[in-house]
């Protein structure tokens, strides 16, 4: 994803060879075991688009939103959006233009506070306005997302789980960013619920030109989401693309495997044979050559050995030795 | 459910109330079904639906404020609904295992996991630790453990949540139970892990014969695993038949639109919306009159209003609780309605 794709305008988010390591048991003689969560990341997501982040838990999807939020520093890479840096010394500005949207709408808002006070607490941090023209603002996006005005005096405890998500959504939005990261913002929700909120973020993508990090578990809700599909294992991207190439023709193995392990509401259909070796590795041991080798049944010699490198198509990415050069020569 | 002699569980009429401080809460109100032997019957619905309060009630572990009332849950020759605690307590992870949704907080953190399996099989079956110890080894590689030796002197948290699950499985099945109920078992993990624990569990039901109830918000879970479904609402059976029958030809409107909500292989935001249910649910707490469910219906009409609304059958064979004529809920009628809507 160079600079020679004929976009004039620049990407809303970009992010350039991103790492975070952890060090695992570390004391004060004791330099601890390295855990590179997010291990090397590139990726560009332009204005309007939908990027999905797929993979299992302890993939290191949650640690990549935390470092696109800001919340923990990388420990090297870059990351821009709209042009300011996420590490220089303005974090306000960058955070104007990237909101997040968590999983669990009843602990990421507080308790104790009105959801009018709630949606308003950025513009106060960020100290815009006059309190009349603050809570006009609070109106205006309650209204964009559903929420009757009734509602600005109530406590969360007095919401369900879509109206407390929809909350969410508002206090991310009133700021006016450009991005959203969105870490499985529909899994705890139920299915006529998560409709709802989906088919929310949808029209709201459209009104405000909005540009959504989707960070999620679901394919189903991925492929009703996603322009760019990012599949992640073990803190590297292994395959990339467009939504409808990656999740109709599936390249890498992994990405199968996640394919197959859908299940329609089919009834007769009986479950799926997955392709896929069981047991996800420890992230402390993380095999050597391609991460994937030991749970991967096209496994070949090379595999355990070599890193396979990683291959640009347009949009698409890829890191599979299937597909590589180095495989006709080995 | 013509099999109902040999079902190894009848429940008939089961309802359960909860004291709250504004009155009682109709958590389950009259619901009816049976399973036969290796036959598996899926609960489905959302949160709040009672779909968990009918499994716990099943296993008699109620809250105290809580009223259990049927005119019989017949298991194994007994009357669930009327025996006393002390042959309950012989019944549960014996003839009678429940897997509950969080391996993490299911077994106990301070006990080896070998310890935690055996204890299964001493309480109730008796006997010298090592056979237990045997029986533990042997379920272990069942449930697809590699190396069971070493597992069985672990810990819950040196396991990943796949292999608590299998654990858990593992220590339902010491006692052989005739029956299963698995409350969201695969929620809280993988989508690939999922499979697999399903794949486990239909394999080791049909190897063992077990009845199963899977609860479950899942409609794809459901699809793929149910023998017979049924759709709850508001504590309330709307719908119940076999899963071709509920999945070809869904006949309540609830259940369409469930279906509907869930993003189809193929389907893009680009191209349609979701369905979704407008409104949520009703308060279970007093009187409850007419249709549940009619404050979010599409179909709502006057009748709907009051008044008691009696299960019939459909076209297709299942059994729908709605006012709306069997033609009218089959698939081409419904479907205009909706274009008119």
């Amino acid at each position: 994803m160079s600079a020679a794709t004929a976009d004039t305008e620049a990407p809303v988010l970009e992010i350039k060879d991103l790492s975070r390591v952890f060090h695992i048991g570390k004391g004060w003689l004791n330099a601890g075991k390295p855990l590179r969560a997010v291990d090397n990341i590139s990726l560009t997501v332009r204005r309007g688009e939908v990027l999905a982040i797929v993979g299992e838990s302890g993939c290191g999807k949650t640690t990549l939103s935390r470092l696109m939020l800001g919340l923990q520093p990388p420990t090297s890479g870059s990351i821009m959006a709209g042009g300011q840096p996420l590490t220089g010394i303005d974090r306000k500005a960058f955070a104007r233009n990237v909101q997040p949207v968590f999983q669990d709408p009843y602990s990421s808002l507080n308790p104790r506070k009105t959801i009018a006070s709630i949606i308003g607490d950025p513009l106060e941090i960020h100290a815009v306005g006059t309190p009349q023209e603050r809570q006009a603002r609070v109106i205006e996006v309650m209204e964009q997302v559903g929420l009757p005005r009734r509602f600005m005096h109530s406590y969360p405890s007095q919401m369900s789980g879509g109206q407390r998500q929809r909350v969410a959504i508002a206090r991310a939005l009133v700021m006016r960013p450009e991005v959203l990261i969105c870490d499985e913002p529909t899994s705890a929700l139920d299915v006529s619920v998560q409709a709802q909120i989906l088919n929310l973020l949808q029209d709201l993508r459209r009104e405000l030109n909005l540009t959504y990090v989707f960070i999620s578990h679901d394919l189903s809700v991925v492929e009703y989401m996603a322009d760019i599909v990012a599949v992640m294992y073990l803190g590297r991207f292994v395959e990339v693309g467009p939504a409808r190439e990656v999740l109709n023709t599936p390249r890498h193995p992994y990405t199968q495997a996640l394919l197959d392990s859908i299940l329609t509401p089919e009834a007769g259909k009986g479950l799926p044979k997955i392709d896929l070796v069981a047991g996800f590795p420890d992230p402390l041991n993380p095999p050597p050559g391609c991460r994937f080798h030991p749970r991967c049944t096209k496994a070949m010699d090379i595999c355990k050995s070599v890193q396979p490198a990683r291959l640009h198509q347009g949009r698409n990415e890829i890191e599979c030795h299937l597909y590589s050069e180095t495989k006709q020569s080995a | 459910m013509n099999a109902q002699d040999e079902a190894v569980i009848d429940v008939a009429n089961l309802s359960v109330d909860i004291s709250v401080p504004a009155g009682q809460l109709h958590a389950v109100s009259d619901i009816s079904f049976s399973v036969g032997p290796g036959k598996t019957l899926c609960l489905v619905g959302e949160s709040g639906c009672g779909k968990t309060i009918t499994s716990l009630a099943l296993m008699r572990l109620l809250p105290r404020s809580a009223r259990l009332s049927a005119t019989h849950i017949r298991f194994d020759g007994r009357d669930l609904s009327k025996i006393s605690e002390k042959e309950m307590a012989a019944l549960r992870g014996n003839r009678l295992g429940m897997i509950f949704q969080d391996p993490m907080t299911s077994l106990n953190p301070v006990y080896r996991i070998g310890d935690q399996l055996e204890e299964v099989y001493l309480r109730h079956r008796g006997g010298p630790r090592a056979k237990a110890r045997e029986r533990a080894h042997f379920l272990l590689e069942k449930v697809g453990i590699i190396n069971p030796g070493q597992r069985l002197t672990q810990y819950p948290h040196q396991l990943s949540g796949g292999l608590r699950q299998r654990m858990m499985i593992a220590m339902m099945l010491m006692c052989e139970p005739r029956m299963l109920i698995a409350d969201e078992p695969t929620t809280a993990l993988d989508v690939t892990v999922q499979v697999q624990i399903l794949n486990l569990l239909r394999e080791l039901q049909q190897e063992f014969n077990t009845a199963m109830i899977l609860i479950t918000h899942n409609l794809g879970v459901v699809a793929r695993m149910a023998d017979h479904v049924a759709v709850m609402y508001a504590g309330r059976i709307v719908e119940q038949g076999t899963a071709e029958q509920v999945f070809r030809q869904p006949a309540h409107p609830y259940t369409r639109g469930l279906l509907e909500c869930i993003p189809r292989h193929g389907q893009s935001a680009h191209h349609d919306k979701l369905g979704s249910i407008p409104g949520i649910v009703p308060s279970l707490v007093g009187k409850i009159e007419g249709c549940s469910f009619r404050n979010r219906c599409l179909y709502v009409h006057d009748g709907c209003q009051s008044g008691a609304i009696a299960m019939q059958q459909a076209i297709s064979g299942q059994n729908y609780r709605c006012l709306l004529a069997p033609h009218e809920v089959s698939g081409a009628s419904i479907a205009k309605a909706e274009n008119m809507a």
